[in-house]
């Protein structure tokens, strides 16, 4: 059987007295998309973070690729592999839309301690930037400085920061949160190419994409995993249906 | 080392933890709600002095000095908010660095000019001139115990303004989120003019308190403002009590520590090297205070914006 | 999270379309000692040659706040352990900048070093004011200096020479190694800037945690940053004492490094240029009006504060709206 790229094992996390992360155990096989969903304030975002390493658990483990990385600082768990994207868009406004993607493929190209020679005519950074950027489908707008790009093209930017990165796995904070129907169509392609490249997990609302993408899908109540399984599988759980998918189905 | 000595230094430590609670409570809200560096606070501590000693001048009686002083050190705060802090607000802090760098600038020239470079003093009221006994053997002025009583009995109306009034409760949750209050439907704009007066006057009343111990000369605010940012940073932004805390720990630490540092010393060294490092090492003790606290609570002891 | 986007730095791009302003300051500054000797020889060329040396430390510290969101309050304590190494080594018999050169850059760096390990563990506002701390304790160490002339300072009775020659000694000689020493830290501070090293530093400015969850240990790079900048400054310290002859603890004021933070701000964060032009104008500015009046402050006072208000970007900020208006 297959090892599991991510393994999380009964995180906890609590905030005074409100449990947000309740026990979740759940993993990620190689090349699969593992959605979670779940009503807002079920603690989604929180989970995010504790896995990049901006939170630290109360209880529990991490495990990415075989090593229990639950005490490892957020950079080097990117380092390793881990990739993110956020729900409130984080990238570096001043910086050209090609250096910020340019910035991440840097990250795996040799130590950053180098302080001579310009950067941006590094034509090898450029190329796999650009690569990534044609792969969201901002190939065109490299120039632009990214504080200038539509809210719906700035989501685009942070998948390709993400996707230049390399990852090994590649967790996505609601990467569909506030664009339209066009960019969210867009989007869904990309992520769709991306399948089977490398394993992902997607939290997101907009059911459609998620049942579009997700090879398996766990739901998220009140910081404990209500259901996993295939979308069939969670789509017909009664359960889930009364707790969140009854409204959103509709 | 006597213990006479100590409780005179205790005393003496109290007091200037008093006058630097005076100055970093309003320079701590005005930064905790306004977000704004008041470097010019500072002076607005030397003017009050000042103004004291020009009203003095006119009145031949401490107490109108000191009210005439006060209003006039508030009117002149007012002044210096809407004439220059108001248009600052929503700027970087190293453009209201600069720009109270200049007041900073203006001002200590602008008493050179009108008072003269020479110091001046300011005669205390005959009643509290003189000295007490406090026990056998220790004999300590009497302005200095008005000083801290006068300071605690500030402190505590500020408590209670800050925690029962419906004003003091706007102040606190604007030292928490001003973004916020200003879209609860709060005037922001009439709640920073009130913090801001307020500080003001603080400022300018420690000025006038301290003005018959001290001499009154251009320059004198700008030790005190570096102390009283120490103090904030180490009581935590925007918070008062933090800045009660801190500022009499300060106070005392700075006091006691320069009266008795070059015989902590004498424990480890010979006399000599004794005599050359104590001093250093007392003008630098709330420093390393400060440094030790910024590295275990980054943000202070107490901040307002919680931890 | 990420501290407040410096928006008073000026548009780069604007202004520094090529290199014409650097370029044109250089050869100011090269010409200068040419046109000195028609009026007042000496002190012309000894007002323009403090101020290269402070734009050196402005340059540095420009490098902190406009590249790197890292507002130092302290930064005159690395100029002050830079002439300090001059004078203690000079009083000693030790001129030889061979061995007084590096000295004052290893001093300053590894000040720089211990004391940034901490400092940098702090955002925003305390960030100044631990800088600032670390800036007094040093003030008040020399202060306690006995040996080497405490709170009155130290003369320093012969200036540094380069293996044997007394390079420093004269006038013009001093003149032009300042100049190259600024060319070379203007250099230096430009290639850092877009060197891999500097897209990793100027993205941590713009937004730290997304610069961490990319991979980058921020605190790494901003320390290293800051021991360059440190050392940067005892260059400058290295030169003002062999232009001054003399060191004082008023060197490593707060009040020193206030007006070092002035300079910048003035000429225009974020630019390396406006440290250059900002150190000039203030010490210029200020040479002018207290040649007019002793109450010169009460003019320079309202100055900063009308430039604080009015032209967020400093001078450089300025001339780009300026042009801007008269294109159109």
């Amino acid at each position: 059987m297959a090892e599991a790229v991510l393994r999380i094992e009964n995180l906890s996390k609590n905030f005074g007295g409100l449990r947000v992360t309740d026990d979740v155990t759940l993993d990620v096989m190689p090349g699969e998309l593992h959605a979670v969903i779940g009503p807002n304030g079920a603690g989604k975002t929180t989970l995010i973070n504790q896995i990049s390493g901006l939170l630290a658990p109360d209880a529990g483990r991490i495990v990415f690729g075989g090593e229990d990385v639950t005490g490892l600082a957020v950079d080097r768990r990117a380092q390793r592999g881990l990739a993110r994207s956020f729900q409130i868009t984080s990238i570096l406004p001043r910086f050209s839309v090609l250096e910020n993607v340019a910035l991440a493929v840097q990250a795996r190209s040799g130590s950053s301690f180098r302080f001579f020679g310009a950067a941006a005519a590094e034509e090898s950074l450029n190329e796999a930037a650009r690569a990534a950027l044609t792969q969201v489908g901002l190939g065109e707008r490299e120039t632009v400085p990214a504080g200038e790009l539509s809210h719906g093209e700035k989501r685009a930017l942070e998948l390709a920061i993400a996707l230049a990165m390399e990852p090994k796995l590649l967790l996505l904070d609601e990467p569909m949160a506030g664009t339209g129907r066009d960019e969210t169509e867009r989007l869904v392609t990309a992520l769709r190419s991306l399948k089977g490249r490398f394993p992902m997990v997607l939290v997101e609302h907009d059911m459609h994409a998620v049942f579009a993408l997700a090879d398996r899908i766990s739901v998220l109540i009140y910081g404990k995993i209500l259901a996993s399984g295939t979308p069939a599988q969670v789509r017909a759980d009664p359960q889930v249906v009364t707790a969140y998918l009854g409204d959103e189905m509709e | 080392m006597s213990t006479s000595l100590l409780i005179v230094q205790t005393l003496n430590g109290l007091q200037l933890g008093v006058l630097l609670f005076l100055i970093a409570a309003g320079l701590t809200l005005v930064f905790g709600v306004m977000d704004f560096i008041n470097l010019a606070h500072g002076v607005q501590y030397m003017l009050g002095a000042y103004l004291a000693v020009m009203f003095y001048a006119f009145t031949g009686n401490f107490l109108f000095a000191l009210i005439l002083a006060l209003g006039a050190a508030l009117l002149f705060g007012l002044l210096l908010e809407f004439a220059v802090f108001r248009h600052l607000y929503d700027r970087d802090h190293l453009d209201q660095v600069i720009a109270t760098f200049g007041i900073i600038l203006f001002l200590n020239q602008g008493v050179k000019i009108l008072w003269g470079a020479s110091p001046l003093s300011l005669p205390m009221p005959e009643i509290f001139s003189g000295s007490v006994v406090l026990m056998p053997g220790i004999l300590y002025p009497v302005w200095r115990l008005v000083i801290i009583g006068s300071g605690l009995g500030v402190a505590l109306v500020l408590y209670l303004l800050v925690s029962h009034t419906r004003v003091g409760m706007l102040v606190r949750a604007g030292a928490t989120n001003a973004a916020m209050v200003s879209a609860l439907g709060v005037d922001i704009r009439r709640l920073f003019m009130i913090v801001f007066g307020f500080g003001t006057m603080l400022a300018g009343f420690a000025g006038i308190m301290i003005a018959p111990i001290l001499s009154v000369e251009p320059g004198m605010g700008d030790t005190i403002l570096i102390l009283a940012f120490v103090v904030i940073v180490i009581g935590g932004i925007g918070s008062i009590r933090g800045a009660f805390i801190a500022a009499l720990l300060i106070g005392l630490v700075d006091t006691l520590g320069r009266s008795f540092m070059v015989d902590i010393m004498r424990l480890f060294l010979a006399p000599s090297p004794a005599r050359t490092v104590g001093p250093a090492i007392a003008s630098m003790l709330i420093y390393l205070l400060m440094a030790v606290v910024l590295y275990v609570r980054p943000a202070g002891l107490f901040p307002a914006k919680g931890r | 999270m990420a501290d407040a986007a410096l928006s008073t730095s000026a548009p780069r791009r604007s202004l520094l379309a090529g290199n014409a302003l650097p370029v044109a300051i250089f050869l100011i500054f090269a010409l200068v000692p040419l046109f000195a000797t028609f009026r007042a020889e000496a002190y012309v060329l000894s007002l323009v040659t403090r101020v290269m040396i402070f734009a050196i430390a402005a340059l540095a510290l420009d490098l902190l706040i406009g590249y790197g969101a890292l507002v130092s309050f302290g930064h005159a304590a690395f100029m002050g352990l830079g002439a300090y190494a001059v004078g203690i080594l000079s009083s000693h018999g030790i001129q030889d900048a061979l061995i007084s050169l590096p000295v004052a850059l290893g001093v300053s760096a590894l000040f720089a070093l211990l004391t940034g390990i901490v400092c940098l563990r702090t955002k925003g506002v305390y960030f100044i004011m631990i800088t600032l701390a670390f800036g007094q304790m040093a003030y008040f160490t020399a202060s306690s200096l006995a040996p080497y002339g405490g709170d009155d300072g130290l003369t320093i009775r012969v200036r540094s020479t380069l293996a044997g020659f007394p390079i420093f000694s004269g006038d013009r000689s001093l003149y032009y190694i300042c100049l190259i020493c600024l060319l070379g830290a203007y250099l230096l501070c430009r290639a850092l800037v877009g060197s891999r090293f500097g897209r990793v530093y100027r993205g941590a400015r713009e937004n730290p945690l997304r610069v961490s969850t990319i991979g980058f240990e921020v605190y790494r790079y901003q320390l290293v940053a800051y021991v360059i900048a440190g050392a940067l400054g005892g260059l400058s310290g290295f030169l003002l004492g062999n232009a001054t002859d003399f060191v004082s603890p008023a060197y490593m004021s707060w009040q020193r490094s206030g007006e070092l933070l002035i300079m910048v701000i003035f000429g225009g964060i974020g630019t390396l240029n406006g440290a250059i032009v900002g150190a000039a104008a203030f010490l210029l500015v200020e040479e002018w009006l207290s040649g007019i009046t002793e109450h010169w402050k009460v003019i320079f006072g309202p100055l900063l504060v009308l430039v604080a208000v009015f032209a967020p970007g400093g001078l450089l900020g300025l001339a780009a709206r300026l042009r801007r208006m008269i294109r159109g």
